[in-house]
Order: structure tokens, then sequence, then C-alpha cells
């Protein structure tokens, strides 16, 4: 068990596997988008209080999901670097950070959207999972500016895992206050109260679509893991060998 | 030969020492402690400024105006809190001394506070008075913002200690802490608005009590890694 | 004689750069350990490494026959750090620095005392250190040795700001510190004369 982590968390050898789990990533996650997009924009009834405008819910549900997803990944892979000092683990959090920012970015765009039609306003104060998402974009923005303004890899990699567990203990506490702030507010609860469970119709199409996320996240933070991989071992020898061109590697 | 004389110091020894250390700076350097209470009052006098003077609209915003001011005036005092000691060397010393670091830098945020909060705390109502605050609103405004500003200094010391010898100044620090700040906002804030609309205040108030005891416990853990790292 | 500390196979590197490999010492009791290397060659990096205040990259360092990291508290007890700043408040009195320190280290009021004797620093003890010279904020720094009553001493580039008297001062009282058992190592690029046995490591 433990020399396969050890296996794993050597650079070359995890270079080469992600190679190989990438495509098949991709591949699982495309069909499932596929399905899920056909399924849940053309066949999904609509419904009955939203009519259409609904079908959002098909990219706004999966990016928020991962958007959570990724701050996780990023906060467990530090805490491992921290931990036990493995580099790749620091490489993987430096890696979920830009993508996890992306799909916050994503979910906050669709509900945004999603909320004209609802509420008449591009904006809702009210809402407090809307508010959530963006004080999670501004942790993401912390995290990545810290990032940036530390020369030293090394350092920028320790420092920034504190901060990414500092900001996964406050995370929960965060939501839970802004969901008691809004509780507070009237007029946040008139879509809010889901009504009845959703049909199937509708929910498989939606479980396609986070499925098919998940692989696509999966295939980008590999691909990303392995240029960060590449940059940080610039000087080693394995990728010297990779890189220039046969006996040109002194 | 001297066999090690390892005499452990007392930790309420060196964790006065510390406190009192940077009480006696900042009583010589009185700047530090009155530039963020101006700032604090000006940032409050920015809001009917802008808003307009009508009464009822002051009285309605002047909780969350006060909370505000207060988090902007602490942010900007935190961004010097490890500075001083990171340019001159004692940063080592202190990393290096026989205390515990976490201990440390719980006398470090604790020291912040008595500089900044509590000062903050013993003004605010002078602010709150000229937002039309009534008696009653005032204490619980103040019960609220010693908490909040408690665990601000504690909340603030890690940022301040991952920023240290970093030259992005304030905007940095600004970026990492007040994401992680706003629970203490919005239940300060909304607390106090609900004292002012005559509503049960203790939800806010256990809170804000409660977040300071996590920040107590966890944030000298976080700051003194940070330090360390930041130091190397 | 006994070891108060070795290191072995340590590795240090700085961003991309490896300053050493594979590099070993040992400090006994009443021993001096002179880190010399030209500039940019790690000298400081290795003090903070030996002090813990970076990491190497491999190897261990060992004291009193166990693992620094293993007690970093009870190591902390034992050494005293100095480097070319002066780790000391500019606004704050001699005294005032001082008793800080002995806060943090529980000394008494009469050691302290007996230190600004020993130095001759007896009669600056009122003026804040930004009004003294920098040879005197030196000597602050000194001071602070003494005062800390731990076995190893650990100066980078002590002589920094010394003039004559300061340079044969800081040798008298290494030259002390070893004869009362304690050991020292300093990393710095100019020649000692103390008494007492010398090891060197060369860094290149």
């Amino acid at each position: 068990m433990w020399t396969f982590f050890h296996k794993l968390a050597s650079p070359p050898h995890f270079y080469d596997l992600a190679a190989k789990f990438i495509p098949w990533f991709g591949v699982i996650g495309a069909a499932c988008v596929a399905y899920g997009a056909i399924a849940g924009l053309f066949y999904a009834p609509a419904d009955y209080q939203q009519g259409d405008a609904f079908r959002i819910i098909y990219v706004h549900v999966p990016s928020a999901y991962l958007s959570m997803m990724a701050y996780m990944i990023m906060a467990v892979s530090a805490a491992i670097g921290l931990i036990w000092r493995i580099k790749l683990s620091h490489a993987v959090a430096a890696a979920a950070a830009p993508l996890g920012a992306w799909f916050t970015f994503l979910a906050l765009m669709t509900g945004s959207i999603w909320g004209r039609p609802m509420w008449g306003t591009w904006w809702e104060w009210g809402d407090p999972r809307l508010t959530s998402e963006l004080l999670m974009l501004f942790l993401y923005f912390g995290y990545m500016a810290l990032r940036a303004a530390i020369d030293d890899t090394t350092k920028a990699d320790k420092a920034s895992a504190v901060l990414a567990l500092v900001g996964a203990v406050n995370i929960p506490i965060i939501h839970f206050s802004v969901e008691w702030w809004s509780s507070l507010h009237q007029g946040a609860t008139l879509v809010r109260e889901g009504g009845p469970a959703i049909e199937t119709g509708m929910l498989y199409p939606l479980l396609a679509m986070i499925f098919g996320f998940t692989f696509i996240f999966g295939a980008l933070l590999l691909g990303r893991v392995r240029t960060e991989v590449l940059f940080r071992e610039r000087r080693a020898n394995w990728v010297r060998k990779l890189v220039l061109p046969e006996g040109d590697h002194a | 030969m001297n066999q090690p004389t390892l005499n452990m110091p007392s930790l309420s020894s060196g964790f006065l020492s510390v406190v009192r250390r940077d009480v006696l700076l900042a009583w010589k350097r009185p700047g530090d402690v009155l530039n963020p209470l101006f700032f604090f009052a000006m940032v409050s006098t920015l809001f009917p400024l802008a808003v307009g003077p009508s009464s009822e609209e002051l009285a309605f915003s002047g909780p969350g105006v006060v909370w505000v001011a207060a988090l902007l005036a602490a942010l900007l005092s935190l961004n010097s809190l490890f500075m001083s000691d990171f340019e001159d060397g004692s940063l080592d010393q202190l990393i290096l001394s026989p205390q515990p670091l976490p201990m440390t830098a719980l006398a470090k945020a604790l020291a912040h506070w008595l500089i900044t909060g509590l000062p903050l705390v013993l003004v605010s109502p002078l602010v709150a008075i000229t937002f039309q605050m009534p008696a009653q609103t005032i204490s619980v405004m103040m019960v609220t913002l010693t908490f909040g500003t408690v665990s601000l200094s504690l909340l603030g010391s890690i940022g301040a200690a991952l920023t240290v010898g970093l030259h992005r100044g304030t905007a940095l620090l600004s970026l990492l802490i007040l994401p992680l700040a706003m629970p203490i906002l919005i239940f300060g804030a909304r607390t106090v608005s609900l004292a002012a609309a005559d509503d049960a205040v203790s939800a806010g108030v256990y809170f804000l009590a409660a977040y300071c005891m996590l920040t107590l416990t966890l944030a000298p853990f976080a700051t003194a890694a940070a330090l360390r790292i930041s130091n190397e | 004689m006994t070891e108060l500390l070795s290191g072995s196979d340590l590795c240090l590197f700085r961003g991309d750069r490896c300053l050493f490999t594979a590099l070993e010492f040992a400090l006994n009791t009443g021993e001096l350990l002179v880190i010399e290397g030209p500039n940019g060659s790690g000298k400081t990096s290795f003090l903070r490494g030996i002090a813990g205040l970076l990491e190497f990259e491999t190897g261990t360092v060992r004291w009193s026959s166990k693992r620094v990291t293993d007690d970093y508290q009870g190591f902390r007890a034992d050494i005293v750090w100095l480097s070319h700043k002066v780790g000391c408040k500019a606004d704050l009195n001699l005294l005032e620095n001082l008793r800080f320190e002995s806060g943090l280290r529980a000394t008494d009021e009469a050691r302290l005392q007996a230190v600004l004797e020993r130095l001759s620093l007896s009669r600056l003890t009122e003026l804040p250190l930004r009004s003294l010279s920098a040879g005197q904020q030196r000597r602050v720094a000194l001071a602070r040795l003494l005062l800390a009553r731990a076995r190893i001493w650990m100066m980078d580039e002590p002589f920094t700001n010394l003039d004559k008297a300061g340079h044969s001062l800081v040798e008298e009282l290494i030259s002390e510190h070893l004869a009362d058992g304690g050991g020292c190592i300093v990393a710095s690029h100019q020649a000692l004369n103390v008494d007492g046995s010398t090891r060197r490591v060369s860094l290149q």
C-alpha cells in the first residue's frame, strides 16, 4: 500500500500515469455531458413553475458542486503536502485553484442568468447560495494572489497551504452565517422552497451532467498538474530527457 | 562541565513580556493607536455625507456602517503586526526563543487587540450616537464589537504572518482576510440591527462568542506555522 | 568533552540552487566551529538551517544525542542567536529591550546588571536604541548572548559594525564562553583569534 503511494508521489511516474488517465476521463466526461445536455435541454419536461428557465441548472448545479469539490481537493492536498512533505500534492493544490475559481465563476454567472427571469434582477443579495459562491470566489482569489506574491515555489506552497486550511475551516462557518443572514431577509424564500421532489426525467440528465463535469474536471486537473510537475522538475534529469532531443541532455 | 542549566522559562512570563513590549512600543508611537481610530471615525463620516442626512436612513444603516468601518480600521493596522519584527530581526529572536511560538503569536494578537481593538470599542459609542442609535443598541454593539475585534485580531494575525516580508502590503492582506472575516461582519452587524429593531439578539452574541473562542484556540497555531514559513 | 551538536548528510536548496549536499559537522563543548566561504556560498543559510529557521532538504541535526526536531523547544532554550540584524526594538531603550529578553528567557535582574557592567553599557540604559551608534547597538545584541545562559552560541557575521575594540571584545567573550564549556558556531569571512579548539566547515 505504502509503496503504491510512494510510487504515485514520484513525479515522473505520476507524469506518465496521468497521461494515460486523461483521455479516458475526457471521453467519459464528454459522453456524459453530451447525453446530459441533449436530454436535459430537449427531452426533460419543462418545470411547471419556472418553465424552460430551469434548464440552466444542468450547468449551474455541476459547477457549484465542483467549486466546492475543487476547494476540498485543494485543502486536502495542501494538508498532505504540509504534513507529509509530498511535493506532488502541493502541485495538485496549485493546479486545482484556478480551476475551482473558474467553476465558481461559472456557477455565479449561471446563477445570475437564472435569476434574471426568476427574480427580475441579475443579482439578488437575498439568495444565500449565490452570496456564498461569491465569497468562495474571493477565497480562491486570495489563495491565488498569495501564491503569486511569493517568488519561491516551496515557500509559496507552504504559505498557501496554511491559507487553504484556514479557509477550509472557515467555509462551513461562512455558509452558515450567510444562510442565517438571508433567513432574516424577507423575500429570499420565493423560489427556495424546492417544492415537490425533482422528476426523474429531469434528474437523470442532471446526474449525467454532474458525473460528466466531474470527469472533465478530473482530466483538466490532471493536465494542469502534469504541466505544474514539468515546470517544478525542470532541473531534473527525467524532464531534460523528455524535453531535449536525444543525446542533448548534459 | 556545566551540564545544561536548561531553565525553561514559565509560559506566563514570556507571554506577558511580549504583550508588555508591544503595548510599550505603541505607547512610544501613539500614532499607531490613533491612526486606526481616526480612520474609523473618518469612514463613519463618509457614509452620512454620501447617503444624505435623513436621520431615518442613518439609523437604519448605522450598525452596518459602524461594523464596516471597524473591520477596515482593524485591517489597516494589521499589516504592521509582524512587519517591524521582521525588519529588525526580532522575529528570528521570537521564533528562536524558548517560548512556544503559538503562545507568542497569541500574545502578539492580544497586544494588537489592546492597541487597536479595545480603543475602537471604546470610541464606537461616539460614532453610534451620530447615527441616532439608542442606548440599549449601543451596549449590544459594544458587546458584539468586543468579541468581533478579538476574533479579527486573531484571524488577521494569520494573514499578517502569511504576508510578512512581502511587499504587497495591505491590499493582499485584505484579500486574504476579508472573505474569512465575513461571518464576523454578518453576525456583528445583523445583531446590532436586530437590537435596534427590539428583536432577540442572543443568537448573534452567542455566535460571535463561539467564533471568538474558535479563533482563540486555532488561530495561534496557524499564525505560528505561517510565521515559520514566512521567515524562512 | 561531550558533543553539543552534530549534523549529517545535510543538503540545502535555495530556490532551484543547491547550496551544498552531504555536509557534515560536529561541535563539542569548548569548541568553536567556523563556517567559511565566499559570499553567496550559503553560510547564513547553513546557520539558519542548524537553528531550525530553514528546513534542510535531507539530513538531520542532532543535539544532546537526539534529533533537534524531537525537542525543538528544549533546543531553543540551549541556543542563542545573533545575526547581523540587532533584533531589538529601536524605539525602546536598552533596559526595556533586555528586560523583554529576560522575560522570554527567565533570567533575573542581577544577571542583567552584571551583563550591562561587563559590556560597559550601564551608562546607556535610558536612551532609546535608535539614538545609539551602530557599534553600540551591536553591543546590545552581544548582551543578549550573555543574558541567555545558553550553551550554544550561533553567530552570523558577529563583527558587523564593530570597531577594533569591539572586535576583540567579541573574541574575548567567545573565548570565555568556550572555557566555560560552551560551544560556538560562527559564520564569518573575517579571521577569528580565539583560545580554544577550532573546527572549520568550508562552503564553496
